[in-house]
């Protein structure tokens, strides 16, 4: 059962094969016994969760219910949970209590969706590896002695090891689609502005966008179904109507235009991964997709605007982590400053105090125009790209990552080779499109995804792909041995 | 060097008007004033993790109503951003407000200055941006109590040229935005609980010299007499400074209005470099030329207007209409007051005598009077159809002002109606001639000179008689009549 799918979930639910409360049961027990090894949760709600198994079983049997009611998912840590603990990663916010419920939370919650728990993260989302976490890294299931990837590891880990059977993420340059790829899950990014960002703490608010980590792209638009949509909350979420994400799951992709951008197949790529993406194209060939080459020439440059307005904005948004009303406060502060800076110092990691310099320096008098600016520029320089591109074709498609899930540890003392893996990814962010990765292969037993961006609003047609890729090839079925 | 012998002063004000919202400029909160501490702040307010500012439209209206009443440019595009830096009554770390693309720019008000001679002001911006919290520093026993519950309050940020040369200028300039924000319904105006408060920019330079000196800037402003003080304090000690051959620093000083002084706060060094950068939670306000064209429709007469209309279409002097426009509560009062009976004179002359005194005696806001501006029309009314005289009117006045009802009510149940019929005071007059022989022996044989005297006398005595009823016209004449006849 375990393996089983949303859908298969529901139909066993529907079918009363299993109740909501044995369902939450097998998974808190896989959770309770793979968590230790894993560390992809933070913070497990067993009692509440079996509570509301309870509820949803009588839910069901009264006929008051919903596709999804008495499922499991897992909630990334950085959404805002009244009453369970909402840590982001981090030791500033080890002892926070959200007062109320983040808008994804809330729709989750009336959809009759049931919270597992909360899953690790990179502190604050910042990192691709959830090395950075104040509760200890997470493991990758396909070999423990590698990361995840992140900042949404513990939720890529969790479904990878199906200790849920899905959960949320949260994608500022990637952080829903490495940790996918890294995982062999599937994983979309929204168009920015689709899913509310009410209640998900804040990175970078130009670029913070949640989304669906699923096993398959089916289960990503039954979660789509219920998370998209305009937010009075949330000044940024659009108000254009949602699409009924599963309704074109079946369409077919014959006559499919799909670009390749040379710069996302170029010497920065893994051979074996280069081998991997180019054996899953052919599968979309042959479903009747054709490829052409595009290009998308400032792809370089995405990587420095990126690490200049995501640290801006992250340097604004910290700062009301000052020990005053939350959060950690430093024992005995001698004045103010004493207050503000121990509290900081202690609170955050350092990577975050490193996002913060960052940040705080390009805004800086003197040096606003010459970073802030800049990469403003570059970013809608990139944006025009991808119109561009747009133009002639459907969907683009690359690699999610240069290569496979690397070594923990490898990477966390060089943070610009760490910045260099969210290559393929960050740009995304940049221009605001929707994006998803789906697993297309294995290098040495360690999974490979498949990246496929769409134009903006496309979250549709990008689910369409991967689901009809999906049909015909088997690597999101793929679990790790040891979590059989 | 020469010393110089005449100085110029030069001073730029920054006003800021809480507007008049029912709900923060960024979150659902209550804007009422007064309430405990931290019960009106929202998760928005107190800038939990995960949450997310919505502007205000009817923020963006008042802004917009403003600057067309000042005649200022409204861009089609309005841009928030963040202002960072820490304090404990900032719960962000960051206030939202603007900094490039303002709501308002290039503005201009005209202000009477010495000898009734007029100057223009220019208004370089005025933006929005949400208030920050009190903190409290005195009564937590040396720690600092922080109060939320005026974070996010809608302020208006009001910028002006250095156009003002003197603290009377400066004050002008004050009462005119002061006026105009409440005639427009955007702000109370309420400078004790901080609706409307100030800082002033204030350098001063030889009159010869082009450029301007260093400025300092003087915080904590909430009264007019207290800028204007603080004002004419700064230009002292900065004249003093120089010509004792030392020099003003550009600093932001705290004026004291106990010890009637200014002192230093920070000084440039230590200001902070805000980091300014748009805010990426709210999208650029869009403004059209359909919404400019429905808020210029909702402007009412403005001070100016209505102060020229009483003065040409209802005679009033200038006196009356600089007093009667002064805020629009009491032109509201004196407009209701005048339906009732069409008389502008004598409403302005009630209005601003017993009225007002009555008002100031008890500090009661004009909105709030007992006698209501219908009540006071009608009595008026009751002068000009000879139901009561002037005099008796006091004393309905002081009836009504003591609730004891309306004036119709008040003359029935105090028997106060003026005697005017003939008979009657023919009745009356017969009784004070029969009682005073002496005097009317005296009338007869005096010079005509010295008549007036007597008269004086017989109507005063009438009128004791009457209990002050008999119509002081109609018993002039009769008596007049009675003696010579």
């Amino acid at each position: 059962m375990y393996k089983s799918t949303l859908v298969q979930l529901s139909t066993a639910l529907e079918s009363k094969k299993i109740s909501s409360e044995e369902l939450i049961r097998l998974y808190i027990e896989r959770c309770n016994k793979h968590n230790n090894s894993l560390n992809c949760f933070i913070t497990i709600t067993e009692e509440e969760a079996l509570k509301k198994a309870r509820q949803a079983d009588k839910k069901r049997a009264s006929g008051d219910y919903n596709l999804l009611t008495g499922i499991p998912i897992a909630q990334k840590d950085i959404f805002c949970t009244s009453g369970t603990k909402t840590t982001c990663g981090s030791k500033m916010l080890d002892n926070f209590i959200a007062p109320y419920d983040a808008t994804l939370i809330k729709k989750m919650n009336n959809a009759g969706l049931i919270m597992l728990g909360k899953t690790n993260m990179d502190e604050f989302a910042m990192g691709s590896s959830n090395e950075t976490s104040f509760y200890g890294p997470v493991k990758n299931p396909w070999d423990e002695s590698r990361v995840p990837g992140g900042s949404s590891g513990g939720s890529a880990s969790a479904v990878a090891a199906r200790l849920s059977p899905a959960a949320t993420g949260t994608d500022t340059g990637g952080s829903i689609r490495q940790p996918s790829s890294f995982c062999g899950i599937t994983g979309l990014k929204p168009t920015y502005g689709r899913v509310s960002r009410y209640g998900m703490v804040a990175f970078a608010s130009s670029l913070d966008q949640g989304g669906p980590m699923t096993q398959t792209a089916e289960d990503a638009a039954l979660i789509m179904n219920i998370i998209a949509g305009f937010d009075e909350h949330d000044s940024t979420s659009t108000e254009k109507p949602t699409d009924n994400y599963t309704e074109k799951l079946n369409n077919s992709i014959k006559g499919l235009k799909i670009g390749l951008p040379k710069q996302y197949f170029d010497e920065n790529l893994d051979n074996n991964v280069a081998e991997v993406i180019e054996n899953g194209l052919k599968e979309l060939e042959k479903l009747g997709a054709k490829c052409v080459d595009v290009e998308l020439p400032h792809t370089e440059l995405s990587i420095p605007a990126y690490y200049v307005v995501a640290p801006a904005e992250c340097s604004s948004n910290l700062s009301r982590y000052d020990g005053v009303r939350f959060g950690h406060r430093c024992k005995e502060p001698k004045d103010l400053s004493d207050l503000y800076c121990r509290s900081r110092q202690e609170g955050f990691g350092k990577e975050v105090k490193r996002r913060i310099m960052t940040g705080t320096y390009v805004l800086s008098a003197g040096y606003y125009d010459a970073y802030y600016i800049k990469a403003q520029k570059i970013r809608q320089i990139i944006s025009n790209d991808f119109k561009n591109v747009f133009k002639n074709v459907d969907i683009i498609a690359g690699p999610t990552t240069t290569g496979v899930a690397f070594k923990l540890n490898e990477k966390l003392n060089d943070p610009i080779s760490m910045y260099l893996s969210d290559l393929y990814t960050v740009s995304v962010n940049l221009a605001g499109l929707p994006a998803i990765s789906v697993p297309s292969g294995f290098i040495n037993k360690l999974p490979v995804g498949m990246q496929l961006i769409g134009n903006y609003f496309q979250e549709s047609l990008l689910m369409n792909v991967a689901h009809q890729y999906q049909k015909v090839t088997d690597w999101h079925q793929k679990i790790p041995q040891a979590y059989e | 060097m020469n010393k110089p012998t005449e100085w110029e002063t030069v001073i730029g004000l920054e006003i800021h008007a809480q507007l008049a919202t029912k709900s923060k400029i960024f979150s659902g909160a209550s804007t009422i004033y007064g309430a405990k501490p931290n019960t009106q702040a929202c998760a928005v307010d107190l800038g939990l993790p995960g949450v997310l500012p919505v502007i205000n439209e009817q923020a963006i209206l008042m802004a917009i109503k403003f600057g067309l009443a000042i005649g200022a440019e409204i861009p089609e595009r309005s841009v928030f951003a963040r202002k960072n830096y820490f304090y404990p009554d900032l719960p962000k770390g960051y206030q939202i407000s603007q900094f490039e693309l303002p709501i308002v720019s290039n503005g201009l008000i005209e202000i009477v200055i010495e000898n009734k001679k007029k100057k223009i002001i220019k208004i370089t911006r005025a933006h929005l941006e949400e208030d920050a919290g009190k903190s409290n520093h005195d009564q937590f026993n040396g720690c600092t109590g922080i109060d939320l519950n005026r974070a996010g309050n809608p302020l208006l940020e009001i910028v002006s040229e250095p156009d003002m040369n003197n603290a009377k200028e400066a004050i002008s300039y004050l009462k005119k935005i002061h006026s105009l924000v409440r005639y427009l319904e955007i702000c109370d105006g309420n400078m004790q609980e901080g609706s409307f408060r100030c800082d002033a920019n204030v350098s001063v330079k030889p009159t010869q010299q082009k450029e301007l000196g260093t400025r300092t800037e003087i915080k904590n402003l909430n009264s007019f007499k207290f800028i204007e003080a603080a004002i004419n304090h700064e230009v002292e000690r900065q004249i003093n400074l120089i010509e004792s051959g030392k020099i003003v620093t550009q600093e932001t000083r705290l004026y004291d209005a106990n010890k009637n002084e200014t002192r230093s706060m920070r000084s440039k060094e230590e200001a902070n470099d805000y980091r300014y950068f748009p805010d990426p939670d709210l999208l650029p306000v869009l403004i059209t030329e359909e919404i400019k064209k429905i808020v210029r429709e909702l402007i009412p007469e403005l001070p100016d207007a209505k102060r020229m209309r009483y003065q040409n279409e209802l005679g009033l002097s200038e006196y009356d209409s600089d007093n009667l426009t002064a805020n629009p509560d009491i032109a509201n009062y004196f407009e209701t007051t005048m339906v009732a009976n069409g008389d502008a004179k004598m409403c302005a002359n009630w209005i601003m005598g017993d009225l007002s005194a009555s008002l100031n005696k008890e500090n009661i806001n004009i909105k709030n009077s007992p006698v209501t501006a219908k009540m006071l029309g009608d009595m008026i009314n009751l002068i000009k159809d000879k139901t009561i005289s002037g005099k008796i009117a006091k004393i309905v006045f002081e009836a009504m002002w003591n609730k004891e009802g309306e004036a119709i009510s008040i003359i029935e149940n105090k028997d106060l109606k003026q005697v005017t019929d003939l008979s009657e005071i023919e009745n009356l007059i017969d009784v004070i001639i029969a009682e005073n022989t002496i005097q009317v022996k005296q009338y007869k044989n005096c010079p005509a000179d010295k008549k007036q005297k007597f008269i004086s006398f017989f109507i005063g005595q009438i009128m004791k008689k009457s209990k002050g009823k008999a119509n002081p016209i109609q018993a002039n004449e009769l008596l007049k009549e009675k003696l010579n006849g």
